[in-house]
């Protein structure tokens, strides 16, 4: 079956990670007290909960997120197929060409406009 | 296109299990990682369907992007705060709910029994899919030569996304409509 390394790879992982868990939690020493209970931050004892309300700003950070992620899947066909097409001419790196360079003009669009700046 | 019929279950069973876990979770944020293994559940089904870049599509838009921006809501709203907690439904609310469920149940039952499942006929046929190397190589031959416009034109719509998103949420405050 075709799939075998992707399981192969999964498996390790989920041994890998388990292993480390419940060897560090077998194995290490514990010397529990109460300081050493508290849950803490940068040294810190922790101002509220950690779910509070994000600033909206973060949204827009999102947004541009999902559209460039939507870029990236154009990229699974191209790399399936440009070795073969390469041998042919380079008409097929042109095209992914001028598509990243729209995408590109947006980038610069992004960062000209400050998006990603708090102010 | 053999259907494994364990790894079927394995990842229907999952997803089926989530997906209720979604539903029973109190918190929002909980609910939101559940369905996040829901849409690996379902990238697992693609992949068995032979649909390798739908699933790579279901992984990187949907458990990605998609799911970032629900979490966003859920922290903008600030929905694990005790006010968003609406206190036990009214009865009838919920014996409607259940009902209504049962219904649509039995209608989707109904109707994949009634109606046998029938794949219109694509241009090319699982052989010649299969001679050129699966679906993905497909559809990058299709993309790159047929529907090359359209591929490019994508690149626009998403130019216009982006500016789009940037222009409404970096708009001045304080200038009036149309300067900014």
């Amino acid at each position: 079956m075709s799939y075998l390394p992707v399981l192969i790879l999964v498996v390790i992982a989920i041994a890998l990670g388990g292993a480390i868990q419940i060897l560090s939690h077998v194995l290490g020493p514990k010397f529990p007290n109460p300081m050493k209970n508290s849950p803490f931050e940068c040294g810190m004892p922790p101002l509220g909960d950690a779910r509070h309300r994000f600033s909206v700003r973060f949204y827009l950070v999102a947004i541009l997120f999902l559209l460039f992620d939507v870029e990236a899947v154009f990229f699974f066909p191209f790399a399936v197929t440009f070795r073969e097409y390469l041998g042919i001419n380079m008409f097929m790196v042109l095209e992914m060409a001028v598509f990243v360079g729209i995408l590109l003009v947006g980038y610069f669009y992004v960062l000209r406009k400050g998006a990603l700046e708090w102010d | 296109m053999d259907i494994s019929p364990v790894f079927f279950y394995l990842f229907a069973g999952l997803a089926i299990a989530f997906s209720v876990l979604v539903v029973l979770k109190k918190s929002p944020v909980a609910s939101a990682f559940c369905l996040v293994v829901v849409f690996f559940m379902f990238a697992g089904i693609y992949a068995l369907l032979d649909a390798h870049l739908i699933a790579a599509v279901q992984v990187l838009v949907y458990a990605g992007a998609i799911m970032v921006l629900f979490v966003f809501v859920i922290m903008l709203l600030n929905a694990d705060s005790p006010s968003f907690d609406l206190g036990r439904s009214h009865l009838g609310l919920r014996v409607g709910a259940v009902a209504a469920c049962v219904v649509l149940l039995g209608l989707f039952v109904y109707a994949f029994r009634a109606s046998p499942l029938q794949v219109p006929p694509g241009a090319l046929t699982a052989a010649q899919i299969d001679a050129a190397g699966g679906n993905t190589r497909v559809i990058s031959r299709l993309m790159f030569s047929e529907y090359i416009l359209p591929f490019e034109l994508t690149s626009v719509l998403l130019l216009a996304g982006i500016v789009g998103a940037v222009a409404i949420a970096k708009r001045k405050l304080g200038a009036p409509e149309g300067t900014a």
